[in-house]
């Protein structure tokens, strides 16, 4: 199975070349979801069968290297086509088969009908290629096609209905403003991997990370490399300051949502961070950074979470408030915290915007969630599942969430400072509170629906996918339970990690020594306020009213504020955007361009006309003068030959 | 009875100054080609003074060539003095100045 780890990248393709180029001729939409979601099934099967036998190789021998062919060589510069499998890699090849197979199977039912079906299914099939590249590649090249991948790919299906209206403007715009704000963050990656091959001399992971621990460089050049990296995964996890595209992201179709904007490519640059762990346990400068940036995207983004009235955009700020911790936990030194909860965050974010896509779906095509109300009793499945998902992301124990999230709490405080942990804290609160604003908006009270709609269940193609996500969301944490509830044998996925992020953990050595007694303490804190913000939350929006109306007369400020995101999106196009197109504009086009360079070409066409133009004056026509002109030449010849004898 | 060669030559050489400056002076289209043919003749005149100074043929051979050409020149030219003084009413080259720009 280890050996056959490049099927998981061929196969999608495959699925992408087939419904790609013949998607339109078979039109039969469950060939089509067969061979979309069943190569996508198999190659979980291949990860999970190379999974299980990595768990029966001994401990320091758990990575194994898959070399396909030599991609570049050039003179000393040489790259492999070559899969990395180690701890790491098969817990995200896991995420992304597994729960990527789950939304496929969901698609099915979700695009029935429509006219893109086959393309669907290719540019998902395409990437899951990409993702499955950026995971298991063993060098940072190999990873950047992959980065650069999913990227295409995200743009490509946020741009999939281009023929719809999204906000203010067209899906496409959206798509574009995913695409570009991205190509920001891969010129920092770009950067970062020019300085790891300048200070290296390879892209492999291997020989990068030994060196960089046992190499003497400077802690400068190890800066400069975290945040060039670092800033790359401000753009693909949408972190500040690049965050600003995944709520447009949210243009797309649910499923895309599910998959690329929550689950799995936008956790890339948490993979990306703990994958050069190394690199950053060696720039402490840059790990706070990451912690300031995480800590304050999930503070910012969870408020702004606090009113919004589309169901899928709540979602998405969301996605941007957890990828802020899961950075936070990178910037605090707890990587396997932080992949714990990349790993619970795939489980219930994908649930949760299946459900949305469910709840949508028996909506007809309806998004705000003040025009919802009362669908549990139309959607009991769709209902329940949202429910669990709810409760997981908000953390109430047993479910995943808690696990994870707790877990970064308690290390923010142990490895960071009290800060971190009160922020965090804090946005824990708020999350519980606007996703149950978010369930009782959208599942109680009062029906707040016309009569045109119809409300309906959605078909088992699409519910059998909630409930097998609303499972894992339930038990997901098991495999993490902390060490202070499990004993002895400790933190079981913390175990299985642990290998991948020694070197780093050794470098940090950073651990304070903290009682059991504090973690009880501030888990126990952080669970009252999350349960009272859960109750908070289900009174004023079932119950009564008052007290939210009442709140957003009193601030109207602050709640304008956050009704328009902090204004972030007008900020930018204030200070760069429209910057950037008026002096593309007024200096780039009408004067660099028209005035220089066309000034320049002209120019030299225009000399050249005017000095022919007096020259040519010599053409008299008139033969004589040009026998003249010949004798004199003759003459002219013969002194020179005379003289010159 | 022995002329010396050097009145050939000056001969010579002021038949081809009389061409040339025909050539470049005169207006009338006839006689400025028949001053062509002098300054042929006295490039002629050269070849067979120092044919027979150098005991060698080759230059009388030339004079042949160059007469049988100056005829065809003759020939062709005089077609296009007739064909230019149909179409301009003139011979006079101050006035046919098309070759220009």
């Amino acid at each position: 199975m280890l050996q056959l780890i490049y099927l998981t990248t061929l196969l999608p393709l495959i699925g992408f070349l087939i419904n790609g180029l013949f998607g339109k001729k078979i039109k039969n939409e469950k060939i089509i979801g067969i061979i979309g979601s069943g190569t996508i099934g198999i190659s979980f099967l291949i990860v999970l069968g190379a999974f299980f036998q990595t768990l029966a190789l001994p401990v320091d021998q758990r990575q194994t290297i898959v070399n396909l062919f030599s991609w570049i060589k050039a003179g000393s510069f040489s790259v492999q086509a070559a899969y990395q499998i180690d701890q790491l890699s098969l817990v995200m090849a896991l995420i992304v088969t597994g729960v990527g197979f789950i939304i496929h199977v969901y698609s099915i039912g979700y695009m029935h009908g429509d006219k893109g079906f086959g393309r669907f299914f290719a540019y998902l099939n395409l990437f899951i290629f990409a993702m499955m590249n950026l995971i298991l590649a063993d060098n940072f090249l190999l990873m950047f096609l992959g980065w650069e991948g999913v990227g295409l790919c995200s743009y490509l299906l946020i741009g999939f209905w281009y023929d719809r209206k999204f906000e203010k403007s067209t899906t496409s715009d959206a798509a574009k403003k995913a695409f570009v704000v991205n190509r920001i963050g891969d010129f920092g990656f770009l950067l970062g991997m020019f300085l790891i091959y300048l200070t290296f001399g390879s892209l492999n992971f291997n020989d990068v990370f030994s060196r960089a621990a046992s190499l003497n460089i400077p802690t400068y050049v190890f800066n400069f490399m975290a945040l060039f990296l670092f800033i790359g995964a401000t753009g693909k996890s949408a972190q500040i300051p690049l965050y600003i595209w995944l709520p447009d992201a949210m243009a797309g179709p649910t499923p895309v949502s599910a998959l690329i904007h929550a689950a799995t490519m936008v956790t890339a640059g948490v993979y990306m961070v703990a994958r050069c762990s190394i690199i950053y346990a060696s720039a402490p400068a840059i790990m706070t950074v990451i912690a300031v940036v995480g800590v304050l995207t999930a503070f910012f983004a969870a408020t702004i979470g606090l009113v919004q009235n589309d169901i899928k955009k709540v979602l998405a700020y969301s996605t941007v408030s957890q990828l802020g911790y899961m950075f936070l936990a990178m910037g605090v030194g707890a990587f396997t915290s932080g992949i714990f909860h990349v790993m619970t965050h795939a489980f219930f974010k994908a649930l949760l915007f299946l459900g949305a896509g469910s709840v949508i779906h028996g909506m007809h095509d309806e998004q705000n969630i003040q025009n919802y109300g009362g669908l549990k009793k139309y959607m009991p499945k769709t209902y329940i599942t949202f429910l669990v998902a709810s409760l997981a992301i908000s953390g109430i124990p047993p479910l995943s969430g808690y696990f994870s999230k707790d877990e970064i709490l308690w290390y923010s405080y142990a490895n960071g400072n009290f800060l971190y942990w009160f922020i965090g804290a804090v946005t824990a609160l708020l999350t519980a509170f606007y996703m149950f604003r978010l369930v009782s908006l959208t599942f109680e009270g009062k029906e707040r629906f016309g009569h045109d709609k119809h409300p309906h269940e959605s078909p088992a193609v699409m519910t059998i996918p909630l409930i097998i996500l609303a499972v894992l969301s339930a038990i997901g944490g098991f495999i993490g339970i902390p060490e202070l509830f499990s004993g002895d044998h400790g933190n079981q996925f913390e175990n299985w990690l642990e290998p991948v992020f020694k070197p780093a953990q050794t470098r940090l050595a950073v651990f304070g020594v903290h009682s059991h007694a504090e973690e009880i303490i501030l888990m126990v804190v952080t669970l009252i306020g999350v349960v009272g913000s859960i109750y908070a939350a289900r009174y004023i929006y079932i119950k009564n009213n008052k007290p939210a109306e009442n709140l957003s007369k009193r601030f109207k400020g602050i709640y304008n504020l956050l009704l328009n995101k902090y204004f972030v999106d007008e900020a930018y196009d204030a200070v760069v955007v429209n910057p950037m197109v008026k002096g593309s504009e007024k200096v780039l086009w009408s004067f660099a361009d028209v005035k220089i360079i066309d000034g320049l070409v002209n120019g030299v066409a225009d000399l050249i006309g005017r000095i022919s133009g007096s020259i040519r004056k010599i053409q008299t026509g008139v033969a004589q003068f040009y026998a003249l002109m010949m004798m004199l030449g003759i003459v002219v010849a013969l002194f020179w030959i005379i003289l010159s004898l | 009875m022995n002329i010396p060669i050097d009145y050939y030559l000056i001969l010579s050489g002021f038949m081809f100054i009389v061409g040339v400056a025909g050539v470049l002076t005169r207006r009338n289209a006839i006689i400025v080609f028949m001053s062509v043919e002098l300054m042929l003749n006295s490039a002629n005149l050269t070849l067979v003074t120092f044919s027979s100074y150098l005991g060698n043929s080759i230059g009388q051979l030339f004079v042949f060539f160059v007469m049988t050409v100056a005829a065809a020149e003759a020939a062709v030219g005089l077609a296009i003095i007739i064909a230019m003084f149909r179409n301009k009413l003139t011979l006079n080259i101050d006035e046919i100045n098309i070759l220009k720009w």
